[in-house]
């Protein structure tokens, strides 16, 4: 099981009717690798697996598995596994013939593709349950007959379309570890469509966050949840705190930096990395800390949430409202004074959007 | 848990058993009657009145008419209806919503209005043979119930199944016959079963379209009730139920059989 290639997407536009749900669209994945397209519906996550797929025809762009324009071809002669998000199994036939199904299309003799199969549901943890019915399954068996149905064929590319998201939250976790080790095993190139950003991150060689039909950002997960590179993502990942300064005077790596209504923030590059003369400071509310000592920026308290290990404050400052943390050891009642501190290990510093 | 049911609801329901299935009782026994006229309860037993419609070639002659156009005329009403009822479902998102309610519309028309328009435009209009009529007008007649009903069935098929059988490969057309069809089998039995039903006890639409030594089973009744009565009227009836039913028996088996065979 070696048959794999690095998928090109290359400037794919895509209209529904009138609507364009997919922008110039680029992606490259290398062989073997799985990236994730995330983002929440109408993103043209989705868009873009079924132009892949075959199912929908770009308006303008090129589609290539390694040395295979698929652009034109019909879907049916791609080659593609796909793993649907409802299983998509067919119900009248039994398991072993489900997973059999691609191989018989591909003109295998009986004995050939049964003893494939067979071999194919071992795999998977079902060869017992070769001879049932789908309807006869649970939801994580079913999950897993359609993943060996797409892996039986030996496809060089294979999607998942949301394959998790009719499952249950312990069943989820245990499918998505299946999901990577099988496809590490098979060192298949792979494509994953999800909402759902713990299980991006947790299954991904490369996510890329998608909106309004184009890609925000395209990375590792890990610097997608450290550095992100634009306000869209910052939010996505968890930066509530988005806050517009721009530079006063600097000083060596200290940089004085003002916000509306005069505020300012002693901001050090050599924690940050550089800082534009415009830019955005954005923050989890884990990564501003309020205090009761007069430093940093001035607020008024509002409402507080217990969160187990920290309190959460929503907060009025002069730049706009915010949410902060505070520590369990001193809980501070609504309508006071304080003051907010960035903790800047886990802060970062946006270019400025004109949006 | 046992629950005690008020005499008041089972002898209401003993009636409506009565009122179903007492008209059939009595056609049975009118025609097991040894007498030369219609009664109940039969006078004597005999089946000389099954034996007589056989020596009237007009029955004969009618009763073959009459299944061949029922199957004809339902055999070509699924060939239309089928796939009409695929692409309104598949396709439902992007179809006028009025196209579906198309379909139905001759059910809506009169049969009557229907015959006598079909003769008007078809026969006498376009001077088509009478058993070309017929068969057309069967077609119109049943082709709601086919496409209503394999509707049904497709309503609640998830066509991402498609999706997935042409990615493994199969092209559109082999996926609609191994994968599709399969599924709503059970829709595409009983429309049939409908329609030869339908087709096969229709008065109204054949009355106008029936010509000169071409007739159907029931209009051949009613011409014949019109000159005697006699139990062969009776007899014939009995005969038509249980060809019906023998109908939808051996559809309901075979068909059901070889679609589930591959």
């Amino acid at each position: 099981m070696t048959a794999t290639a690095p998928l090109t997407l290359s400037n794919l536009t895509a209209h529904y009717g009138a609507t364009k749900v997919l922008d110039d669209l680029s992606l490259d994945v290398g062989s073997g690798e799985l990236v994730s397209l995330l983002g929440a519906s109408g993103c043209g996550k989705t868009t873009t697996l079924r132009l892949i797929a075959g199912f929908l025809k770009p308006t303008q762009g090129s589609i290539r598995l390694g040395e295979i324009d698929l652009t034109a071809l019909p879907p049916q002669k791609r080659n593609i596994g796909l793993v649907f998000q409802n299983y998509a199994l067919f119900p009248h036939l039994s398991v072993l013939d489900n997973v059999a199904f691609g191989l018989k299309q591909r003109g295998l003799p009986a004995k050939d593709r049964e003893a494939k199969a067979r071999a194919m549901l071992d795999r998977v943890g079902l060869n017992a349950l070769g001879d049932r019915l789908p309807g006869a399954l649970s939801g994580g068996q079913r999950q897993r007959v359609a993943l060996a149905r797409a892996l039986v064929i030996e496809p060089p590319l294979l999607m998942f379309d949301e394959p998790l998201s009719n499952l249950d939250a312990k069943l989820r976790v245990d499918m998505r570890v299946e999901i990577r080790q099988l496809q590490r095993a098979n060192g298949t190139t792979s494509v994953f469509v999800t909402h759902d950003q713990e299980e991006a991150f947790s299954i991904s060689d490369r996510v890329a966050i998608m909106d309004a039909g184009r890609i925000r950002q395209l990375d590792t997960p890990e610097v997608l949840y450290q550095r992100p590179a634009n306000a869209f993502v910052a939010r996505f990942v968890g930066f509530e705190n988005l806050i517009t300064l721009r530079v006063r005077a600097r000083n060596g790596a200290v940089v004085a930096a003002e916000g509306a209504g005069g505020v300012t923030l002693g901001l050090d590059q050599s924690r940050l990395g550089e800082i534009p003369d415009e830019f955005v400071l954005a923050t989890r509310p884990d990564g501003l800390r309020v205090v009761t000592e007069e430093t940093g920026l001035p607020c008024t308290l509002g409402l507080r949430t217990y969160l187990g290990r920290t309190y959460h404050y929503q907060v009025d400052t002069a730049v706009g409202a915010l949410t902060a943390a505070g520590p369990l050891s001193q809980p501070l009642e609504a309508g006071e004074a304080a003051w907010l501190t960035p903790e800047l290990d886990q802060c970062c510093i946006l270019p400025r959007e004109t949006v | 848990m046992t629950q005690r049911l008020s005499p008041a609801l089972i002898a209401f329901a003993v009636l409506v058993y009565l009122f179903l299935l007492g008209p059939l009782v009595i056609v049975i026994g009118a025609a097991l009657s040894d007498t030369t006229f219609l009664t109940f309860p039969p006078q004597g037993l005999s089946l000389r009145w099954f034996e007589k419609i056989f020596e009237m070639s007009a029955f004969r002659r009618t009763i073959v008419t009459s299944l061949q156009l029922a199957f004809a005329s339902t055999l070509l009403a699924l060939v239309i209806g089928i796939p009409a009822a695929y692409a309104l479902n598949r396709f439902r998102i992007t179809l006028p919503s009025w196209l579906s309610t198309l379909f139905v519309l001759p059910v809506l028309v009169p049969e009557i209005v229907l015959g006598f328009s079909l003769l008007r435009s078809i026969q006498v209009g376009a001077g088509l043979p009478v058993l070309w009529t017929l068969l057309l007008g069967h077609t119109l007649i049943v082709l709601p119930y086919c496409v209503r009903v394999v509707s049904a069935s497709l309503a609640s098929f998830d066509f991402t199944i498609e999706e997935a059988a042409i990615s493994l490969g199969c092209s559109p057309v082999k996926t609609f016959f191994t994968v599709v069809l399969p599924n709503v089998q059970s829709g595409v039995i009983a429309a049939f079963i409908l329609a030869f039903i339908t087709s096969i006890n229709d008065v109204s639409v054949s009355l106008f379209l029936t010509g000169p030594g071409v007739s159907t089973l029931p209009i051949q009744i009613l011409a014949h009730v019109e000159q005697f009565f006699d139990p062969v009227v009776a007899s014939v009836s009995v005969l038509l139920m249980f060809l019906t039913v023998a109908v939808m028996v051996v559809v309901e088996r075979t068909l059901g059989l070889t679609f589930l065979a591959k």
